[in-house]
């Protein structure tokens, strides 16, 4: 017990002292004349536990945003700093998401990006604003995250209600584009809480637009077999099916409807597992023709996003929605520090608040935050057509032509 | 006496930390020490004392966390009586589970077993049912204020923690010294004997399990008005039973201080393993994982075994 | 909801689903039949298994074919778990092994994130998507092919317990240690045995499985708590039970989620669970090594 409390006192020493020497060389980097310190930014995600893939991807996208921009000079505006990553595991929990937020707080971290999941990230921006940490939150959809007026959190992709209405005014568009082929839907989703959330909102909104919705099915995460799930969309011969779930429970399903050779006249996803997943794609590329996912996706015009899945795939990691967001978070996060010229976790709120970033990966235009929302933020829907994924709304950055319904398949 | 010197001091101690400890992760760190201090002792009355373990305390965790949710956010019931009503439902979901495992004689592995399956059910329970928001969740309103159990700072948590460690630790040495406790004892030891001896074992086991529903049901209420989000997952995942029992068991079955060596130890292990292992995924588990089978290779009567084992020798030799 | 047409595919499906659960409960019914043990890292054991042949796979070794390698692999890692770590820390305490049994699933499953990595991975054989038509339903061939392993499997193991010396002493040590010590037999061994021959059971129910699932770190999850069930249910020790018991547990499941809905059809497994338990927990077949 008394070994305990020294290194208590000790730590509590050296953290005030780590936080004194920042504080104290922050305003002089001409003086000190070499290096400026390092500015600490916070990345936390869960890299174990069951979230562990999406943790493991959202830091690779963070980490070579950080290579990337302390290779180009680190931030101009403060002698060339370079950002320091303080990697923390949120281990898929939010009480630990939490007490690591704690930790970097007294690491003296400037700003905090991530962590991923929607339930972590109302632990971890609640405990960031406590310490008036800005918190860039790069996923974590649940409307929550931006409601309950927390000043220091800003989430730069979009919400759950915008993904929802958007990818039902896309479906909408795509229906009537092809003389509404469409009018009965099967929705198959998972059962937490962006499966749950999702299914929610259609059942309400799809009914208004002219679609029935003849059956809703909510399966457990995990789930061992879809092919019950199959029979039941085989007996309801649906037009249109919406799947929503996370990677594993996708491949499952998709495998089952390819073995009953179950074909519905479109296969639209929201927020898929492994609906715009280049693994998938490239795993079952016959399952995986012709599948439409609204979901987090790159602007596929721009070269720093081109640049990035090239050299996402260098490393042999996929390049998911997890890698590009997280870059980008960074990407904001330093263009904040460009502008305010300091560290100080205020400065970098204050110029959060104001940014107007378009030097980002995404589809989103320059950002603009209200609230903690980026507006801009928007979600895409993509299809896989000729063995790749293409955006096909909004059409301003698609890069192909949505093929509806789907033609009619081989064997 | 030196014993209750010694307490003295460490309750001082206790309540002296959070102007010691300017760490809030530290303090942050120590509430959740003293939670599942709180919530191994409530296992500890049925498991250690009673000598049944149950592998699916979540189920008295999560219904605490439900109560205390659904009541606060759908009825406006203030966060202080939600503690107690959490008590209570975690009491009586205890009885009802105690009831049917007690009274169909289940023992050893099949009682472990169905405690588990009934946690489970209870899982599925709240991910179907609107009031618990299904597999959404509930999330507690932010809104700092003494009345509504909400703090801006972690102090106060603290002394609320401190305030049912404390508790669990009057509870557990209240029922050493009492004759349901020395029944349960008797029911641990040779269950038939005790019975043969004119023990009503199934009243017994009932109250142990009520009792253990119950605090194991504050620790619930807590966890609501402290994290402010609570899910199926959360609340009736096999991760926090684990939890719950690892605490007593490495800290010492059957003792009063057990769980709550249990509980520091446990959770500055996997600290020390966090630190100790760096950033690569998984490390510090595959050490926390080691440690835990080193702990039971080498204190296989748990902490407080090693402490008695570690006082005997040292009379011994203060005797010489 | 209730489609009477689909009825008769999806007990089918809950057939051939239920025979994997069956092959992942016989070695698990066999481990506790003998050391009356909770076995927390069996979900993790079989996650080794499938990572064994995914890797196999990736080498151009068929998972059916694997089956010799990753049987004996299974073995002889069971056999040294038991041997040098759960034996020996546990003390025989049955809370200890229990603990000792949790530490190893922790170690066992991040060492695999720590090597593989979060990735779930997946495996494609020609005969994945092959099916056979039984008029009323189609089953793909990899299920068929594990129905019919689980009742080889089963009828191996009964063999081996029922006709064999070693299986008599496995016998002699579940009914009573003490006097299974006293007449010569060296119980350790034999514990480190029936662990062994239970992973191994294991090993053979991952190459069965990886044709038709997939495999992470966290997989082992996905199938524990059914194979407990299915173990309780169909009797400990008793391997025509984990196979009657797998295939009821998965006609349940089945059944259940085209009543209540997938997600709380689940509770049905859990309800049989517990009226097991309640009403008769001694399992279907009882609780003997038959």
């Amino acid at each position: 017990m008394t070994r305990k409390d020294s290194s208590l006192s000790r730590r509590h020493v050296l953290a005030g002292a780590a936080a004194g020497a920042a504080v104290g060389s922050l305003g002089l980097p001409a003086i000190l004349g070499a290096q400026p310190a390092a500015i600490k930014v916070g990345i936390l995600h869960p890299v174990t536990g069951p979230l562990s893939y999406s943790g493991t991807q959202a830091r690779a996208g963070a980490q070579m945003a950080i290579e990337e921009i302390n290779a180009a000079g680190g931030i101009k505006s403060m002698g060339g700093a370079r950002l320091e990553a303080l990697l923390a595991d949120a281990q898929s929990r939010p009480d630990v998401g939490a007490a690591e937020v704690e930790k970097l707080n007294e690491a003296g971290a400037a700003a905090i990006v991530g962590p991923f999941a929607s339930g972590i990230a109302l632990a971890t921006t609640q405990a960031a604003a406590r310490h008036g940490i800005p918190h860039i939150v790069d996923v974590g959809v649940v409307d929550q995250v931006v409601t309950r007026g927390l000043a220091n959190t800003f989430r730069f992709g979009p919400g759950l209600k915008t993904i929802v209405d958007t990818a039902i005014g896309n479906l909408i568009k795509i229906n009537e584009g092809a003389g509404k082929p469409a009018r009965t839907v099967m929705i198959v989703h998972e059962e937490s809480a962006f499966g749950s959330g999702m299914a929610t909102t259609l059942n309400a909104e799809l009914p208004k637009h002219g679609f029935e919705i003849v059956e809703t099915i909510k399966h457990a995460n995990p789930t061992r077999d879809f092919s019950n799930i199959v029979l039941r969309v085989q007996a309801r011969k649906p037009d249109l099916l919406i799947p929503s779930n996370y990677y594993d429970e996708y491949v499952l399903f998709a495998r089952a409807l390819q073995q009953q050779r179950v074909a519905p006249k479109a296969i639209y996803s929201i927020l898929g597992g492994g609906a715009s997943s280049y693994k998938f794609l490239k795993e079952f590329p016959q399952a995986a023709s012709y599948v439409m996912d609204c979901n987090h996706w790159f602007d596929p015009r721009k070269a720093q996003a081109l640049a990035l899945k090239e050299k996402t795939e260098k490393r042999n990691l996929f390049f998911t929605y997890e890698v590009f967001l997280n870059y980008s978070c960074v990407y904001l996060l330093a263009d904040a520090l460009e502008r305010a010229g300091n560290a100080r976790r205020d400065a970098i709120t204050a110029a959060l608040a104001a940014s107007t970033l378009d030097r980002h990966v995404m589809p989103y235009g320059p950002t603009r935050f209200v609230n903690g929302q980026n507006t801009g933020a928007q979600p895409v829907t993509t299809q896989i057509l000729d063995r790749d994924i293409k955006v096909i709304f909004p059409l301003a950055f698609a890069s192909g032509n949505v093929v509806y319904p789907i033609p009619e398949r081989l064997g | 006496m030196n014993a209750r010197l010694v307490m003295a001091a460490g309750l001082a101690a206790a309540l002296a930390v959070p102007y010691l400890v300017r760490s809030d992760f530290w303090l942050g760190f120590l509430i959740t020490v003293l939670l599942f201090a709180v919530m191994g002792m409530a296992w500890n009355i049925l498991g250690g004392y009673a000598g049944q373990f149950s592998f699916g305390h979540a189920a008295f965790f999560g219904t605490g966390a439900y109560a205390a949710a659904v009541l606060h956010i759908g009825f406006g019931l203030n966060p202080w009586l939600g503690l107690a009503v959490a008590a209570l439902a975690g009491g009586l979901v205890a009885l009802v589970i105690g009831y049917l495992s007690f009274r169909y004689g289940l023992r050893g592995s099949y009682f472990a077993l169905i405690t588990l399956a009934f946690a489970e059910v209870l899982r599925i329970l709240a991910n179907w049912a609107e009031f618990t928001g299904g597999g959404v969740g509930l999330y507690v309103p932010l809104k700092v204020g003494i009345a509504n159990l909400q703090f801006s700072g972690k102090t106060g948590y603290y002394y609320v923690a401190l305030g049912f460690a404390v508790l669990s630790l009057a509870v557990g040495w209240a029922l050493e010294h009492s004759r349901l406790g020395a029944q349960l004892m008797a029911i641990r030891e040779n269950e038939d004997a005790a019975q043969a001896l004119g023990v009503d074992t199934f009243a017994c086991k009932l109250k142990a399990i009520a009792l253990s529903g119950a605090l194991t049901g504050i620790g619930g209420g807590f966890y609501t008005h402290y994290y402010l989000y609570i899910d199926p997952g959360i609340a009736y995942g096999p991760g926090v039973s684990v939890e719950i029992l690892l605490v007593p068991i490495i800290g010492g079955l059957g003792t009063v201080f057990g769980p709550l060596l249990g509980s520091a130890v446990l959770h500055g292990a996997g600290e020390l393993a966090r630190r100790l292992m760096g950033d690569a995924p998984g490390l510090n588990l595959i050490f926390y994982g080691v440690l835990l089978i080193v702990m039971v290779r080498f204190m296989p009567e748990g902490l407080m075994g090693l402490v008695w084992r570690l006082r005997r020798r040292w009379r011994r030799v203060a005797d010489a | 909801m209730l489609d009477p047409i689909i009825l008769l595919p999806a007990a089918i499906n809950g057939l051939t689903m239920g025979a994997v659960y069956a092959l992942v409960a016989l070695g698990l019914t066999l481990i506790y039949g003998v050391l009356h043990i909770i076995n927390f890292a069996h979900g993790s054991l079989l996650m080794v298994g499938l990572y064994g042949a995914f890797f196999l796979h990736r080498a151009g070794l068929d998972p059916y074919l694997a089956l010799v390698v990753m049987v004996p692999a299974l073995f002889f890692t069971g056999y040294a778990l038991q041997w040098s770590v759960i034996g020996k820390a546990s003390h025989g305490s049955d809370q200890n092994i229990l603990l000792v049994t949790l530490g190893a699933s922790i170690v066992i499953e991040n060492l695999a994130l720590y090597f593989f990595s979060a990735d779930t991975r997946t495996i494609d054989t020609p005969y994945s998507f092959e099916m056979i038509d039984l008029g009323v339903a189609l089953v793909p061939l990899p299920r068929v092919i594990a129905f019919a392993a689980a009742l080889v499997l089963a009828a191996v193991l009964w063999f081996l317990i029922a006709r064999t010396d070693l299986g008599r002493a496995i016998r002699a040590v579940a009914k009573e240690r003490q006097g299974a010590r006293l007449v010569g037999i060296d119980v350790d061994h034999i514990f480190a045995m029936s662990f062994g021959i239970g992973t191994a059971c294991l090993g053979a129910a991952a190459c069965l499985l990886l044709p038709m699932f997939y495999v992470s770190p966290h997989v082992g999850h996905v199938f524990v708590l059914v194979a407990f069930t299915v173990v309780v249910l169909g009797g400990m020790g008793s391997f025509s039970g984990a196979l009657i018991g797998g295939l009821l547990i998965g006609v349940t499941e089945s059944l259940g989620g085209l009543l209540l809905g997938e997600s709380l059809g689940q509770m049905g497994i859990f309800l049989i669970f517990i009226a097991t338990l309640m009403f008769r927990p001694s399992g279907l077949f009882g609780s003997r090594l038959s």
